[in-house]
Parts: C-alpha cells; sequence; structure tokens
C-alpha cells in the first residue's frame, strides 16, 4: 500500500527527516511513536501534501504512484487521510456542505454521480451512529467553537464518511478524556477492513490499548530507530524514551 | 474662489439656477430646509481628501463629470421604465419599483398596504400626511462635516415614503427595487423618509441594480424614526456597474427599547460609499449595523459608521466584512460615541477583510470616543490573506484549490449574510455571494425578480 524509502525532509531549510522508510501493507495498523520533536508530525504532513515541508531526498510510492507528485486534494480522492493533531475551525462553512462537497468530490473521482440531498443525509446519519458523534455536530460551522475532544471525534466523522484506504492520524488521542479516547479507537476498529491500512501517530502507549498496532516504529531525530511489534508500545510506556535514546548513543560510541 | 473648489462651485451655481424648479414640486415645509442646507453645503462643500471621513475616497472623478441630467425623472422617462416594472419572484414581499430613486408618480402616488401602512411618493406623502411628515423630516439628517448631506437636502426633489403606524407588524417584508436607468449620465439625489411608529415591526429590501451602461453618480439621504419598543431591519443589495458611484446616507434614529438592524451588501460597484448613521436616542436601544462587499478590478467600497450612545443602557454591535480582488479598494471607518450620561453601554465591532491579491488595499479605522465610565466596549480589525492552514485543511478531503479557496470566502461573507432574519432573503443572498465570487453574477441574477 504505502512504500516510504528514505524519505529526508526539511521546513526552511531546517532538516527534520533523515532518512525515513517503511512499509505498510493492507490491512496493517502501524503505530509511529516517540518523543516531541522527533518529526512524527513532519512526517504526517509530508504523506499528506503540506506544502512547507521540502521533500529533499526519497520516494514515496502510494499503491504504485508516487505520492510526491500529487497534490493534496488528489492524494485524499486515492484514498488517503489525514486526522489532524489540531484540526481548524472553519467560521461560516457548514459541516453539511463541507461533507457533501469532500464526499461527492471523492465520487467525482471514481466516475460516480454525485449523491442526491436525501441519500446524503442518510449517509451523514449512519456515520454519525457507526462513530458515536452527537448529531448537533453536523449543523454547525466546521470545527468552530467544538471542544477539544469534539474536533478529534469530527476527524473520525470525515473519516468514516471518506472511508480512506490509509488513514494517517496524527496525535488524534492527545487531550482526549477517556470516553472519547474509546470513541476515537472505537471509529477506527470499526473502519478497519482487510483491505485498508492505519498509521497511529502517537506520543503515548494510551491509544494502543484500544487499537493494537500490528507494527510499532520508534521515530527519533528524524529516523526510525526501532521497529517491533506490539509489546514494544508497552515497554515504551514503561521505561519512557530515555531508555531508546541510551541505546542509540551506546550504538553509536560502539 | 473662497477657497471653495471648482467642483463645489459648480454645484452652488447648479443650485442657484434650478432652485425654483425644485421647489416647484416639493412642499413650503421641505423647501424651508433648502436655504440653510445649501450655506451649510457651500460652507463644507464636497468633501475633499482633507476631510477625515473622506481620507480614503476620492469623489472627484464622479462630482467632477458634467451628467446630462441632475434631477428627478420626467414622466416620459416613467414610461419608458415601464417595461421594467417587474414582479417579484420567490420572496414573500411588497414590491415597489423606483426609478432612479423615485416613485413613479404617473399613476397612484401613495399606496396603502394592509393594516394602515403607507408607500410612495415623499412629495406626495408632504402633502397628505403634512403632521408626519413635518414631525420628522429633516429631523435626523445632521451632519457637521458632510456636505453631501446638506447638497441633498438642498437639491433633492422626491424619494419614498414609508409609514408604520403605532402597533403594526408587518408580516411581510416590503422590497424596494431601485432601477437605476437612463439614456442620459445622470446625478439623482433623493430623499427617502420611513417612519416606524411605536410598538410597530417591520422590514424593508432596498435593491439597487443599474440597468444601462450610463454613467451614474447618485447621493441619497434616508431618514428612519423607529419609535419605542419597535423593530426596524433595512437591508440594502447594490449591484451597480463599475461606472456607477453611489453615495447612500442612513441615519436611523431609535426611541426606547426599539432594535434595528441595518444590514449593507454590496455585490458590484464602482463606487460606494454607505455612511450609516446611528442614533440611540432612548434607554434600552439596540443596534445592530452590518456590512459585507466584495470587490474587484478598480472597484472601491467605503462603509462608514457613527453609533451614537446618547442614552443609558444600550447597545451596539457592528460587523463589517470585505472580499477585496484585483486592484480593488476598500475602507471601513467605525465610529463608537458614548456620551457622558449613557453609562451601562454595551458596544461592539468588528471589521475583517481578506486580500486575495497583492495589489488591493484596504483602510480600517476603528473610533471610540467613550466619555462614561460604565462601559462595556471593543473593536476588532483584521486585513489578511485566506487562512492557508484552513485551505489545506479542505484540500486534504479532496476538495480542490479553487473550490476550496471558494468555501473559505463564502464561509467568510456567510457570517453577515447569517445575520438576515427571513430566511428565503438569507438563502437569496448566500447563493448570489457564491455567484458573485465564482464570476458568475449577472445583473438580472441579483435583480430578484423577472423582468420583461
Amino acid at each position: 500500500m504505502l512504500i516510504i524509502n528514505n524519505l529526508k525532509a526539511s521546513i526552511e531549510g531546517k532538516s527534520i527527516l533523515k532518512g525515513i522508510s517503511l512499509e505498510v501493507k493492507p490491512g496493517e495498523i502501524h503505530a509511529i511513536m516517540g518523543p516531541n520533536g522527533s518529526g512524527k508530525s513532519t512526517l504526517a504532513a509530508v504523506l499528506a501534501g503540506r506544502e512547507f515541508v521540502e521533500v529533499t531526498e526519497g520516494t514515496v510510492t502510494y499503491l504504485g504512484k508516487n505520492l510526491l507528485e500529487m497534490s493534496a486534494e488528489d492524494r485524499a480522492k486515492e484514498g488517503i487521510f489525514l486526522g489532524f493533531q489540531y484540526p481548524i475551525e472553519i467560521p461560516g462553512v457548514s459541516m453539511v456542505n463541507f461533507m457533501k462537497t469532500a464526499v461527492n468530490e471523492h465520487r467525482k473521482h471514481k466516475g460516480l454521480d454525485p449523491l442526491s440531498a436525501s441519500d446524503f443525509l442518510k449517509m451523514m446519519r449512519d456515520k454519525k451512529e457507526l462513530v458515536e458523534i452527537d448529531s448537533k455536530l453536523a449543523n454547525r460551522s466546521v470545527n468552530e467553537g467544538f471542544s477539544g475532544g469534539e474536533k478529534k471525534k469530527n476527524e473520525i466523522f470525515q473519516m468514516a464518511m471518506l472511508e480512506p484506504k490509509l488513514a494517517i492520524l496524527d496525535e488524534t488521542d492527545s487531550g482526549l478524556d477517556i470516553d472519547a479516547l474509546r470513541i476515537v479507537a472505537n471509529g477506527v476498529n470499526k473502519l478497519k477492513r482487510p483491505d485498508n491500512s492505519f498509521i497511529v501517530i502517537t506520543h503515548y502507549q494510551r491509544l494502543l490499548d484500544y487499537v493494537i498496532p500490528d507494527v510499532v516504529h520508534v521515530l527519533y531525530d528524524g529516523k526510525i530507530v526501532k521497529t517491533a511489534g506490539k509489546e514494544l508500545a508497552l515497554e515504551l510506556e514503561e521505561k519512557g524514551y530515555d531508555w531508546i535514546k541510551k541505546e542509540i548513543e551506546n550504538n553509536l560510541v560502539a | 474662489m473662497n477657497g471653495k473648489t471648482e467642483i463645489t462651485e459648480k454645484y452652488l451655481d447648479l443650485y442657484k439656477e434650478n432652485i425654483n424648479k425644485i421647489s416647484g414640486i416639493s412642499s413650503p415645509y421641505f423647501n424651508s430646509f433648502r436655504e440653510s442646507a445649501f450655506e451649510k453645503f457651500s460652507e463644507l462643500g464636497i468633501p475633499a481628501k482633507k476631510n477625515e471621513a473622506y481620507k480614503y475616497t476620492n469623489l472627484n472623478t464622479f462630482f467632477d463629470h458634467d451628467y446630462e441630467n441632475y434631477f428627478m425623472p420626467v414622466p416620459a422617462d416613467f414610461i419608458k421604465a415601464e417595461p421594467f416594472r417587474c414582479e417579484v419572484t420567490d420572496l414573500d414581499a411588497y414590491g415597489i419599483v423606483l426609478l432612479n430613486g423615485f416613485y413613479p408618480t404617473l399613476n397612484e402616488k401613495l399606496r396603502q398596504l394592509p393594516n394602515g401602512i403607507w408607500i410612495g411618493s415623499l412629495n406626495e406623502a408632504a402633502i397628505q400626511f403634512a403632521d408626519k411628515f413635518e414631525k420628522h423630516f429633516g429631523k435626523y439628517a445632521k451632519s457637521e462635516t458632510d456636505g453631501l448631506v446638506h447638497l441633498n437636502t438642498a437639491m433633492a426633489s422626491g424619494g419614498l415614503f414609508i409609514y408604520v403606524p403605532e402597533g403594526v407588524a408587518m408580516n411581510r417584508p416590503v422590497q424596494v427595487v431601485n432601477l437605476i436607468q437612463s439614456d442620459e449620465d445622470t446625478f439623482t439625489q433623493h430623499r427617502n423618509l420611513i417612519i416606524a411608529e411605536k410598538n410597530s415591526n417591520f422590514s424593508i429590501i432596498i435593491c439597487d441594480h443599474t440597468l444601462s451602461p450610463q454613467k451614474f453618480l447618485t447621493n441619497a439621504v434616508t431618514e428612519v424614526f423607529v419609535g419605542e419598543n419597535a423593530h426596524f431591519d433595512i437591508i440594502r443589495v447594490q449591484n451597480e456597474h463599475n461606472n456607477a458611484c453611489k453615495i447612500t446616507n442612513t441615519f436611523i434614529h431609535q426611541e426606547k427599547n426599539s432594535v434595528t438592524s441595518s444590514n449593507n451588501i454590496t455585490l458590484h460597484g464602482g463606487l460606494i460609499r454607505n455612511n450609516t448613521y446611528h442614533y440611540l436616542g432612548g434607554e434600552g436601544a439596540e443596534s445592530y449595523s452590518y456590512g459585507l462587499f466584495l470587490a474587484d478590478k478598480w472597484q472601491h467600497i467605503d462603509n462608514f459608521v457613527n453609533v451614537d450612545h446618547a442614552f443609558p443602557h444600550c447597545t451596539s454591535n457592528q460587523l463589517f466584512k470585505g472580499v477585496l480582488d484585483d486592484m480593488s479598494t476598500g475602507a471601513f471607518n467605525g465610529r463608537i460615541l458614548v456620551r457622558p450620561d449613557a453609562q451601562g453601554t454595551f458596544a461592539y465591532q468588528k471589521n475583517n477583510n481578506i486580500l486575495l491579491t497583492d495589489d488591493a488595499k484596504m483602510d480600517s479605522k476603528p473610533q471610540l470616543e467613550i466619555y462614561a465610565d460604565d462601559v462595556k466596549c471593543s473593536h476588532g480589525a483584521t486585513i489578511g490573506q485566506l487562512d492557508d492552514d484552513a485551505l489545506f485543511y479542505l484540500q486534504s478531503r479532496g476538495i480542490n484549490k479553487r473550490e476550496a479557496r471558494l468555501m473559505l470566502m463564502f464561509g467568510f461573507a456567510h457570517e453577515v449574510i447569517q445575520n438576515i432574519k427571513i430566511e428565503v432573503l438569507r438563502e437569496r443572498m448566500d447563493s448570489l455571494v457564491m455567484q458573485r465570487l465564482k464570476g458568475e453574477l449577472s445583473r438580472c441574477a441579483s435583480c430578484m425578480v423577472k423582468c420583461g
């Protein structure tokens, strides 16, 4: 599904990603963990097509295509979804209008006719139920006046509406209370299918109690320094990131 | 030259040559204001750059031009405009059609609507409703700095009159479609008077449309009296061509516990200046002043707002927004005056603008003068670009850049539109704004009426 090979990227000339390689196969959930400033969000930004990040080296192949050549909107229509760490408030644009435009853009891309108003509203209702989102949210402007938890739930709702092949959740769990965390996690679990994949970026192990990853990567200083199964997350929770940092330093000395 | 500009001199001459003709069609009471207004105008002149309130708006090219017609249309013009008598379509409103600001005086000069509401020619009302006319006319349109208000009083030859009696709640709004049309370059000055008595409830929508390509200059004055406990809403929709200049001066006088709103929506126009004066003249009055403009090419749109808190416990709120494309320019000047006795005042002001190009320019000037202690007052102004983060958020959901930009601009504009209380009109405005943003707005599309 996604093959990242030796990816290097910088922001305003400052090197952030220093050679990342990883492969995500259909049906897999990958967790990317790491301390603050390690480059987790930059990686998400590169994959989603954010222009302020400059890719200096490496390749990203998504479903056989060169992802880095695609515009942000084309990536979305090809099935990539980014769950934002800080979802943006857009006053004056209703959730209904926003989602209708997005869903119909996806449909157009697939050669389908736009949904009728009633079919669309039914879809909204079904997906709201699926992800247990408060029905009132849909009538408001995009994220405007939403609490932190509501914003994150709204990301999961949008993910449910757009049915991505590859969802990248950038610290979707941060700032959530336990109930909201469970809703977010349930959303992921309900939307998980054998043919779609998730990259879950998280600082804490907490979310991984609910969303069980197949692979856990540790990102440190722009590089993946450790890759293992789900047990790695538990180990990190127990020992913190210092343990990894030490291990790297020791390796360097040796 | 007396220090007066050549342009001002031109209008002084015009007055002297035509005063008999103008006075001939107006009532003696109206005419009794003219001489002192003329003196005031000759003292103040056509506003120039040195006038602080007109610092950003240069009116010279329009006032310097020699128009072929300066006065009220003659019956022949009204007859010519007859084919444009339009039918209001989906908006459930009482429709009135004006020509260059004037009520057609061919047939029925005053029309009675249900519940004793009267609407029609100002000159006719000055005779038929002399007591009401004389109680209100000339009482609210005052300015110590703007010569154009006085030029209008001196030379206006007619306009629209609306009377809403005490306790009458209008179930439908009145929609005034003002057609601006002539075979000749035309300068019109019309004068409107709206009286909404105690406990009444009234909404009016005024739509201005230029229908012919001639050069037009309009200097209009509207006086509005809103009685105790009355509710009054005025919505202006401006759609004029690039060679037209419109100056509106609206004076809203409010009594105790009255609630008013004014909404100026400028979809298109060469040079537009809206002066809106809110006088909170009784305890507990509330006033809401909104404005939205969408400008491109060399257009210039200027909103000037003056909110006068003269009594305690009044509330005012201003929200003005502009979207500027190409080389267009805009200005906002929002004054809040809280007089010494106006304790317990709440006064807010917000002005947000989006510049779509590097060449577009906006000047925003808040002006707060507070002479009371117990006051809650705030203001904020922004001039910026479309938010990159918001743009990316929309794109990341598969919405292409062009559409995403449109959505953001629309959302920005909608914050003003959403204050329109009449749902059909709100939806209509949303769709007109969208058409305008897409560059698809045609003259008749905005007309809300079917012409033919």
